[in-house]
């Protein structure tokens, strides 16, 4: 579905991505790890056309994203999660959802948005509760929820995601997660980028190492659960020692 | 449109009327037409400042560019003001595009900096360009409106005549801001980044409704150029734009309500310190001050807070 070959990203002259190549096949859940640093936003915004200056190829569905601006690519069926989760605060909860189906607005597709609407709003009963509410109002799990359901109201066959984990409590952790698995179960292909390694290798079929711009690993997700290797390539000591009385 | 919001416009509509009939006084209608021309003005740029969050120092030049562009056609080539007013409107709108094509990547700061350069090359191309604008000496005999039988000649038909476009521009912007566009304006000033995740075009958009504000001001500069029939380069100069930007931040950031606020207050202020003679401007600046440091989230928004506070008070309050 996703392929991208030899990529390579640039922020001025400084090279973040030195030349990756992976894949994401129809109806899998790929997830991308690796510490601060390591590119893995850069990819994501790579793919989704933030970052317009990338050499190399990525095809979505064979066909090229080369100098594709944010808004085709929403339109091809790719949608971001972005990262710190970048809700509109002032604007209601509703206002939000919407907005992720604006390009889907001057199709005349209203009855099929105000249907995707009650989806989403089933999906997180808590954004149903809410939805007159300022974004802003919201607790980190919930815009969470929001960002999420945010990116499905463009009906994309991929999501991407990038951190979704950050700074929430574990138990909100799990949630989010249980719903990535329930969206894939439905269909969706996702890749979710993640720091919180453990977690993400739980649910994931398939993971990618990152490592300073440059894939260090990948395989199967439950091989890498047990890899020493995972360990040591972005958190440089023993995670059970690092996760001593955080999960 | 829901049911409250006929209320306020019909509100509206009957204190123009009322207004309209009662006030004999020549002065009092001409304080009034200004406020709403002002009106306009700050409803163009609170669309671009107040909702999409890109600042813009030079909207004077949009200004100058409506009341020049009517006064040449009309005097010089004995154009119809019916017929100058889409060529005003034109020009400004493709100045706009054109200016904004390239400084719109700007933001912050920077784009408050091009804007400006903008306006005051457009203010010295309105003075310097003698032969064309009458230059510094001003331009005079621009024809004042007549439609049928209806001349706009008399102050109070004027008054009436800026109020309709005033309405009309009231409706539409709110119409704008409730729309698809309008929510995509305001993602876009929270964030371009998240706002190009959902799939917005911002610079598209940004450069949309630049253009848009661009034409309000031309419809301002159009109405204020045939009723004063006088027009020079002064009143289009940098503390014009400085001006328009302070009746929005005054009147409160993304309020169509607060851009009529605004622009009340900036007009009648000046005629009201008149008596401090020579201390008016002092008390002017005093005055923006106190409202600033009390009302730092302007007047509509300041004035609604107060309400609610007052309410609580007395235990009629809302809930939240």
């Amino acid at each position: 579905m996703l392929r991208v070959t030899n990529l390579k990203c640039y922020y001025g002259r400084i090279m973040a991505i030195k030349g990756i190549s992976l894949s994401v096949r129809q109806g899998e859940l790929i997830t991308l790890i690796g510490a601060n640093g390591s590119g893995k936003s850069t990819l994501l915004e790579a793919i989704c056309g933030i970052l317009p200056t990338w050499k190399g190829e990525i095809l979505f569905e064979e066909e090229s994203l080369k100098g594709a601006d944010p808004p085709r690519i929403v339109k091809k069926g790719i949608s971001l999660v972005p990262e710190g989760r970048l809700v509109f605060p002032p604007l209601s909860v509703t206002d939000n959802l919407k907005l992720g189906a604006y390009t889907r607005f001057r199709q005349k597709k209203h009855t099929q948005i105000a249907e995707d609407l009650e989806m989403v709003k089933e999906l997180f009963p808590i954004l149903a509760e809410r939805a007159a509410q300022p974004a802003g109002t919201l607790s980190g799990g919930e815009q969470q929820m929001l960002a999420i359901g945010r990116a499905l109201m463009s009906h994309p066959r991929l999501l991407a995601l990038d951190e979704p984990s950050m700074g929430l409590a574990p138990l909100m952790v799990e949630k989010i997660l249980d719903t990535l698995l329930l969206l894939k179960q439905q269909g969706l292909t996702i890749l979710l980028v993640e720091q919180n390694a453990q977690a993400a290798l739980k649910i994931a079929d398939r993971a990618y190492v990152l490592e300073t711009g440059k894939i260090v690993l990948q395989g199967p997700a439950r091989d890498l659960l047990s890899d020493v290797e995972v360990k040591r390539a972005y958190l440089g000591k023993d995670y059970e020692e690092f996760y001593d009385g955080r999960e | 449109m829901s049911i409250p919001k006929i209320l306020i416009y019909g509100f509206f509509v009957t204190a123009v009327l009322l207004i309209g009939y009662f006030v004999e006084n020549y002065y009092y209608l001409q304080v009034l037409t200004f406020i709403g021309i002002n009106t306009l003005l700050a409803l163009g740029l609170n669309m671009l400042m107040g909702y999409a969050g890109q600042i813009s120092l030079g909207h004077g030049a949009f200004y100058g560019i409506g009341a020049y562009t009517t006064a040449i056609l009309t005097v010089n080539y004995q154009f119809s003001p019916w017929l100058s007013l889409p060529c005003a409107i034109l020009l400004a709108v493709t100045v706009a595009f054109l200016v904004g094509l390239p400084t719109l990547k700007l933001s912050g700061y920077y784009l408050g900096m091009g804007t400006l350069g903008f306006g005051m090359i457009a203010f010295i191309i309105f003075r310097e360009w003698t032969s064309l604008t009458g230059g510094a000496s001003g331009f005079v005999g621009i024809p004042s409106l007549e439609a049928g039988f209806i001349s706009f000649s008399s102050a109070r038909n004027y008054f009436f005549l800026v109020w309709a476009v005033v309405l009309i521009n009231l409706i539409v912007c709110g119409r704008m801001i409730q729309s698809r566009m309008g929510r995509a304006l305001r993602a876009i000033h929270d964030s371009e980044k998240a706002a190009m995740a959902v799939g917005i075009n911002t610079m598209h958009l940004k450069l949309q409704i630049f253009v848009f504000s661009a034409a309000v001001g031309a419809l301002a500069g159009f109405l204020y150029a045939h009723y004063i029939s006088f027009i020079s380069p002064g009143t289009f100069d940098f503390l014009a734009s400085v001006r328009m930007v302070t009746m929005v931040v005054i009147g409160g950031m993304a309020s169509i309500w607060g851009a009529l606020l605004g622009a009340a207050l900036l007009t009648l202020l000046p005629e009201w310190l008149h008596a401090f003679a020579d201390f008016e401007m002092i008390v002017y600046g005093l005055i923006m001050m106190i409202v600033m440091i009390l009302l730092p989230r302007g007047l509509t928004r300041g004035l609604l807070d107060l309400y609610e506070k007052a309410g609580e008070g007395t235990g009629k309050g809302h809930d939240n």
